[in-house]
């Protein structure tokens, strides 16, 4: 449902349509539709409006800006490094703070702002990935492992599974960061959403549809979709695509066997347990909030080095912008 | 160990028999002995390091990590080497160069139950993740990466050019990391010499008649027997039994193997004395009967006495040294007839020629041929030679009930009501081809009764040991099992990918005894589609 902000009466992240709603970013399991007020960073507000269509009632506000809400609450949005837009949501109420995480992340993005270390009394995190086996390696090893998987098959092409808000525009930018200039092709559903990154200053390089391309155009070119997309019919066009997917869960084995991918690459958008770990000891806070993934992992890494933690059991969340 | 970390992982995430050869193939090119050789083992289950056990890996990690914390990534991970490859953490002083495969497998050979711990862990520090991955899984024998040992076979004689057969041939004389067999086949040197050893040659199969006409001027017809096809061997004074897939028996069956005294190579039917098969006098009891002996590791004097055991044979390779298969069919028989004087009747007999001058009378012969426990018939085509495998237009088994698939288990899941602890409903497949070149397993059903609650046990056990993929309540398995499926009658399918339905398929018998790749094929289902 969210986290309801008693004094001010407004919603953080509401599942459900809501008077008023702070939102943390634009994965569809934070930001939904349908709100009376929204309050979010430009970017976010601009993710709703492609993802949604209208946005009524749209407040948008900078990272470092403070709004004041009602009941003597004050709100800031910080960069959580996340996505495109993605924010911390800072609360002060009566010399109080509580630092909502939304999803974040500590690695170098090229397309978002850097995570933002933010004294609190209360740090509310994440734990998508709270468990010590999930250590993700650094991206240029993966982006290296796509394109080495390209080189071996001139004849085939690699099509990619990435979300389409913020992983497939990261994977981008990294390909173009290692020096790859080729045009990069896009399932129909990722295409929008690059552009707005692009509107927002982000160099994407030269894009293609891919439906419509012919196989052997298609033939040792890397393409984009969404995840679900891998191993449906529109697939089945493809120059005998290497099925790989750009998500943290393709550390785990089964996970990508499940999937049928053949190349998993580990790559996420969310913090890994060290990073995770790393956050809660900066921000130290006097107590830690844990939501949203593997809580208990997390809560027993609090207890080991006498923080004080608490699980939150937030529901309607799913791992579904890992 | 980093190139073959990386084999392992390309094998984990690939489907495709064929491109599972290809990687193989490729790792045993450009692998410098003897690495490949014990890579290769490793992949085939054919190593074991009696020293490290799950508890040792388990061990290792409760001195490094939380133990809750472990406790919760296993049980998020399904799999202890997994979860300990991904959790180990990174070395305090600097480690020393990656370790190959010899020496890791060296080192854990050599390893004790009490130096099993720290040396393992010398290993795991000089490894990133994916190679204490494969540095576990090699340690503790459970690959489960579905490479069947024909596979493996296949893959050695793609990367060399060579015939498979000869591989088969030549294989079971060596041990890993079977140096002669890679300077045969990579270096050109001398084929391994394995007269003097008394090892399993590889098995003449027939295929199915479907709608082929025979000729029997040119063919020889015989009685399909209802056992277990073997092939018994002494060399050198030893004797050895083999089954169908080349596993040695011998030990369930003494009174057999202490019965063939002489140099010989013959192949037959392993069948129980009885009154089942072949009418009460030299008859054999049913399928049933012989399944009380098989899998015995020690065998009382009352089950020898019970279930007494002998070989019915059809054919002669090799004798006194005197490798005969090259031979055309009808000279090896006349040599088996003359072998028959010097074996103990008792445990020999052999099979007899069914005396049928046309197709027409031989028609008429299987049909009325009352024991419903004979299988079928057998057409020999009489010149030709023995030779390993299936191959077209020479042995052909013509079966009298059909309506009997060898299917291989591919997925299972659980039951309900009181068999939810079991996985009870399996799904079997039959290859769309020749597996050898290329053909993948399609499901063609699902069947989920027929067997005992033995069985059912034995099963559910086999499905947990041999899992190597999940999907929420179905485990994939690694397609190594045989299962005997029978049904009422195959109907033609649109809705399948295999094109065709089974109508009341159900588990016939568990067939240990028979490779996957010797399954039956979608060709020879297809032909039982009655319109
Ligand atoms: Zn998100
Ligand atoms: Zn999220």
């Amino acid at each position: 449902m969210g986290l309801y902000v008693e004094p001010a009466q407004c919603w953080i992240d509401p599942s459900r349509p809501a008077e008023l709603a702070l939102i943390t970013h634009g994965h569809a399991d934070h930001a939904r539709g349908g709100h009376a007020r929204t309050i979010a960073t430009p970017a976010t507000l601009a993710i709703m409006v492609l993802r949604y269509q209208t946005e009524a009632g749209a407040t948008p506000v900078n990272y470092g800006e403070t709004l004041a809400l009602a009941g003597g609450v004050s709100v800031t949005f910080a960069p959580a490094g996340h996505v495109l837009g993605s924010a911390q949501i800072l609360l002060e109420y009566q010399g109080e703070r509580v630092v909502v995480s939304g999803d974040y992340k500590r690695r170098a993005d090229p397309t978002c702002a850097p995570f933002a270390v933010t004294a609190c009394d209360v740090f509310i995190t994440e734990a998508t990935f709270g468990l010590p086996v999930f250590r993700h390696p650094p991206i240029e090893q993966e982006i290296a492992r796509l394109l080495a998987a390209r080189a071996a098959h001139p004849q085939r092409c690699v099509l990619v599974g990435a979300y389409a808000l913020g992983k497939a525009q990261r994977l981008i930018a990294e390909l173009r960061r290692a020096g790859y200039a080729e045009p990069i092709y896009l399932h129909g559903a990722l295409e929008k959403m690059c552009q707005l990154y692009i509107e927002h200053g982000i160099a994407l390089g030269p894009l293609r549809p891919a439906t419509g391309a012919s196989r052997a155009e298609l033939a040792g070119q890397i393409i984009l979709a969404p995840p679900g997309a891998l191993n449906d019919r529109w697939a089945r066009r493809l120059p005998e695509p290497i099925t790989a997917m750009a998500s943290g869960w393709m550390q785990i084995r089964q996970r990508a066997r499940q999937r049928n991918i053949e190349l998993p690459l580990v790559i996420s958008d969310h913090a890994d347990w060290a990073e995770l770990t790393q956050t809660i000891a900066e921000v130290s806070p006097a107590e830690t909030w844990i939501t949203h993934g593997r809580e208990e992992g997390l809560l027993r890494w609090c207890e080991l080095h006498q923080r004080r933690a608490q699980a939150l059991a937030l529901l309607g969340y799913e791992d579904e912008d890992d | 160990m980093e190139r073959f970390a990386a084999l392992v992982d390309a094998l984990t995430y690939t489907r495709s028999r064929n491109a599972k050869l290809e990687l193989i193939a490729a790792y045993l090119r450009e692998t410098p002995d003897p690495d490949r050789g014990w890579a290769l083992a490793a992949l085939t289950g054919g190593l074991s390091f009696p020293a490290v056990k799950g508890g040792t890996v388990r061990g290792l990690m409760m001195d490094r990590v939380d133990p809750v914390l472990f406790a919760l990534s296993r049980d998020y991970v399904g799999d202890t080497a997994e979860t300990a490859s991904l959790l180990w953490p990174d070395p305090v002083t600097p480690p020393g160069p990656v370790p190959g495969v010899t020496e890791a497998v060296t080192s854990l050979a050599a390893m004790t139950r009490t130096s099993a711990q720290p040396e393992l862990a010398g290993l795991m520090d000089r490894l990133d993740a994916n190679g204490r991955y494969a540095l576990l899984k090699l340690a503790t024998g459970a690959m489960r990466l579905g490479i069947s040992a024909r596979l493996a076979k296949l893959a050695f004689a793609q990367a060399f050019a060579v015939s498979v057969d000869e591989v088969e041939e030549y294989w079971h004389g060596q041990a890993p990391p079977y140096a002669a067999l890679f300077a045969w086949a990579a270096g050109g040197g001398p084929a391994p010499r394995s007269d003097h050893l008394p090892l399993f040659r590889p098995f003449m199969l027939a295929q199915a008649l479907e709608d082929t006409v025979v000729d029997l001027d040119l063919f020889a017809a015989e009685w399909k027997w209802d056992g277990i096809r073997v092939e018994i061997v002494h060399v050198g004074g030893e004797t050895r039994l083999y089954s169908r897939s080349g596993d040695d028996i011998s030990g369930s069956f003494p009174e057999i193997t202490g019965a063939l005294p002489f140099d010989a190579v013959l192949d037959g039917e392993l069948l129980v004395r009885g009154s089942h098969q072949g009418g009460e006098e030299g008859g054999a009891a049913s399928f049933n009967a012989l399944q009380q002996r098989l899998g015995r590791k020690l065998v009382s004097a009352k089950m020898l006495a019970e279930y007494p055991a002998f070989v019915r044979l059809y054919d002669v390779l090799i004798i006194a040294g005197e490798d005969l298969r090259a031979l055309p069919w009808h000279e090896r028989r006349e040599r088996l007839e003359q072998t028959m004087a010097l074996l103990d009747a008792e445990r020999f007999d052999i099979s007899p020629v069914i005396p049928a001058q046309s197709i027409a009378e031989l028609t008429e012969i299987r049909a009325r041929a009352r024991d419903a426990a004979i299988e079928g018939v057998m057409l020999k085509r009489r010149d030709s030679a023995y030779v390993a495998g299936r191959r077209t237009g020479l042995w052909y088994k013509w079966k009298r009930d059909p309506l009997l698939a060898d299917c291989v288990l591919m997925y299972a899941q659980r039951g309900s009501g009181k068999r939810s602890s079991f996985y009870s409903d399996f799904t079997f497949g039959a290859w769309d081809g020749d597996p050898d070149q290329g053909a993948t397993l399609l499901p063609v059903g699902k069947a989920y009764f027929g067997f005992t609650d033995e069985e059912l046990k034995w099963l559910d056990s086999y499905v947990r040991n041999h899992t190597v993929n999940r999907f929420g309540p179905v485990r994939e398995t690694d397609h190594s099992l045989v299962l005997e499926v029978a049904f009422d009658a195959i109907n033609a399918s649109k809705r399948h990918k295999s094109g065709l339905a089974m109508r009341f398929p159900r588990i016939h018998r568990i067939r240990t005894d028979k490779p996957a790749e010797e399954a039956d094929r979608i060709a020879s289902l297809l032909a039982l589609i009655v319109d």
